[in-house]
């Protein structure tokens, strides 16, 4: 337990150049009842900067973003926001943040238009700025046609927009967004992914979980790896494709596989990795330049048929594969299957 | 300034939202309206007994309008999570509590009057000391919306909260002194009347319709802000510990 208190932060507005750290944790932890959701995370993230925390089911990523944003007080650990001590005073620095939830949490009731102005109103915008601002949202995301239509009738991608849109209404300094294009087709989820990084550019410090590895590659500068509610690896996502950039990856697709290729595989070739768990696919790993020709012809006089192969860039998923031993692949399908079963 | 703006638009969204909602209408509106239809007709049109009945059908009204407003208000939006959107915005938990109960209370004072319109068709209401008689009708509004809080703090579904708030309403509507004096209670059963709020509001009434009260005045008042203040950090001590996990 570390609860300090202080009397006299919470007027202090934001300090625009005294501080360069917008978020900091340290040991945070929180368990609820047997379960450790979370044990001991600690992280900073810059001013400015896109961090990602990024983990399987259960790692404890919403539980740290609650514990952050004031939902949930951790059992332990320090956690300060723009320099506010928000571990006695969880909701101290309100006024500066916008959160997106995992959920789609507006209200069901209201349109479109009035979820954008009630949610305005929260952070105290005027009638003039709040309609000005919801219908500038409205448009932006697509939604202004749907604006005058109740939030329980949107479909699930616009449900998804609305959250955002009212997350960011009161254009907040620092921003929270949970699995932000979770349930989004892929032009929608681009739209959010565009729109993201405009607020980076315009100097807002993102904080966002997210299962999609090549959405954190694109759009975060550093990545935190949480694993099992402890954080196993952070560095920019530069440093972390350092770490595979040595490893030729090849992917062969083939029409016919006979049977226990691996094994010949392996025997014919000692210095590769195989890869064989998805039919039709053999995956070659190596430590350096793979020739393609020893191995196509081996495989086509073993009764394989080649249509191709092609070096794969290596990606953020490699990195997550080897530092987390999860298999990324097995991360995002679990969590489809509990997305379309709720 | 900017806190009035979010506290004024919390207040206005639920009255315009829930309202009409129909646990509401049942409880709320349909229910105190029916009871106060079958103790006019049943008082058999003399209108001392109609002014002797006027203080327990306001009170009932406050009561079930109050409570039932708040378990819609709080339970729905807890439990489609929408209460964390609040939860998150820059304003304090006690301006939050006030802004979700407000529009419960005014609610109540609205539904009190319902019954004192019907009467004033019926009945001289002239008579009626209206500077204590709003006062406390005002009292019994806050109390019953923080005690109508504390109950929908405690559960999780709108169905819940209404059988549990008539779990404290029913006994109230005997207990406390609205359709007949405390004193004609059995010995055992008077002290369970002092510890409810509702028997203090009851007996202002009283005295405010035909000066057949129990209590001093201040006494009832003191008691009835008292009870307010009270529940009010019961249930604010409620939503820190279960709402911010
Ligand atoms: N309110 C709660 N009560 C009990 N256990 C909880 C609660 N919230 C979270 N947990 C547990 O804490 C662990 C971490 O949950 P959390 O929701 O933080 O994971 P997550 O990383 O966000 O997962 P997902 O990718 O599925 O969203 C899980 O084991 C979960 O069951
Ligand atoms: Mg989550």
């Amino acid at each position: 337990m570390n609860r300090v208190r202080r009397g006299s932060a919470s007027a202090a507005p934001y300090p625009k150049n005294m501080t360069a750290t917008a978020i900091s944790a340290e040991g945070l932890a929180k368990h609820f009842g047997e379960v450790a959701a979370v044990e001991s995370v600690t992280f900073s993230v810059l001013r400015g900067e896109v961090f990602g925390l990024l983990g399987p089911n259960g790692a404890g990523k919403t539980t740290t973003i609650n514990m952050l944003t004031g939902l949930a007080r951790p059992d332990a650990g320090t956690i300060r926001i723009a320099g506010l001590d928000c571990t006695a005073r969880p909701r101290a620095a309100q006024h500066l943040i916008g959160v997106v939830p995992d959920d789609n949490n507006l209200y069901p009731e209201l349109t479109g238009f009035d979820n954008l102005r009630f949610c305005a109103a929260l952070y105290g915008m005027r009638k003039a700025e709040r309609q000005g601002r919801a219908r500038e949202l409205l448009d932006a995301f697509g939604l202004a046609e749907a604006a005058g239509g109740k939030f329980g009738g949107y479909s699930r991608g616009m449900k998804r927009k609305l959250t955002l849109a009212a997350g960011i209404i009161h254009q907040p300094e620092i921003l929270f967004l949970d699995e932000p294009t979770t349930g989004l087709d892929v032009a929608s989820a681009r739209q959010i992914r565009q729109l993201l990084a405009d607020l980076h550019r315009a100097g807002t410090t993102i904080f966002l979980t997210t299962h999609y590895l090549e959405e954190a590659e694109r759009l975060c500068d550093r990545i935190a790896f949480l694993v099992a509610g402890r954080i196993v690896r952070t560095d920019t996502v530069e440093n972390l494709l350092q770490l595979v950039r040595g490893r030729y990856v090849v992917q062969v697709t083939c029409t016919r596989t006979p049977p226990s290729l691996a094994e010949k595989l392996t025997a014919a070739f000692p210095d590769f990795g195989f890869d064989t768990a998805k039919p039709g696919l053999i995956r070659v790993e190596a430590t350096g330049p793979v020739h393609v020709g020893p191995l196509v012809r081996f495989l086509e006089e073993a009764g394989a048929e080649v249509v191709e192969a092609v070096r794969l860039r290596p990606s953020l998923e490699d990195v997550f594969v080897q530092i987390t031993g999860i298999e990324a692949e097995a991360m995002r399908k679990e969590k489809e299957r509990v997305r379309s079963g709720e | 300034m900017k806190r009035w703006i979010a506290f004024w638009n919390i207040l206005v969204k639920d009255m315009r939202t829930y309202y009409l909602k129909p646990p509401n209408i049942s409880w709320g509106l349909i229910f105190p309206l029916a009871w106060t239809g079958m103790f006019f007709v049943k008082s058999g049109a003399g209108p001392e007994s109609l002014l002797a009945l006027l203080p327990g059908v306001v009170a009932l009204s406050v009561l079930f309008g109050t409570t039932s407003l708040l378990a819609v208000t709080v339970t729905f939006e807890k439990r489609n999570r929408s209460f964390e959107r609040l939860l998150l915005a820059p304003l304090s938990l006690e301006l939050l509590l006030l802004a979700k109960t407000g529009g419960a209370i005014i609610f109540g004072v609205a539904n009190a009057f319902v019954p004192v319109i019907m009467a004033a068709c019926l009945a001289d209401l002239s008579h009626i000391a209206w500077s204590t008689f709003v006062p406390a009708v005002l009292l019994i509004a806050v109390a019953s919306t923080f005690l109508g809080l504390v109950i929908a703090v405690a559960v999780s579904e709108v169905f819940e909260a209404q059988t549990f708030s008539n779990f404290f309403r029913f006994p109230m509507v005997f207990l406390c002194g609205l359709f007949f004096p405390v004193e004609s209670l059995p010995l055992f059963l008077r002290p369970l009347s002092y510890v409810l709020p509702l028997t203090y509001g009851a007996d202002l009434l009283h005295g405010a319709v035909d000066s057949t009260n129990a209590l001093p005045p201040v006494l009832d008042v003191s008691a009835l802000a008292l009870f307010c203040l009270g529940l009010f950090v019961a249930s604010l001590g409620n939503v820190k510990r279960k709402w911010i996990l």
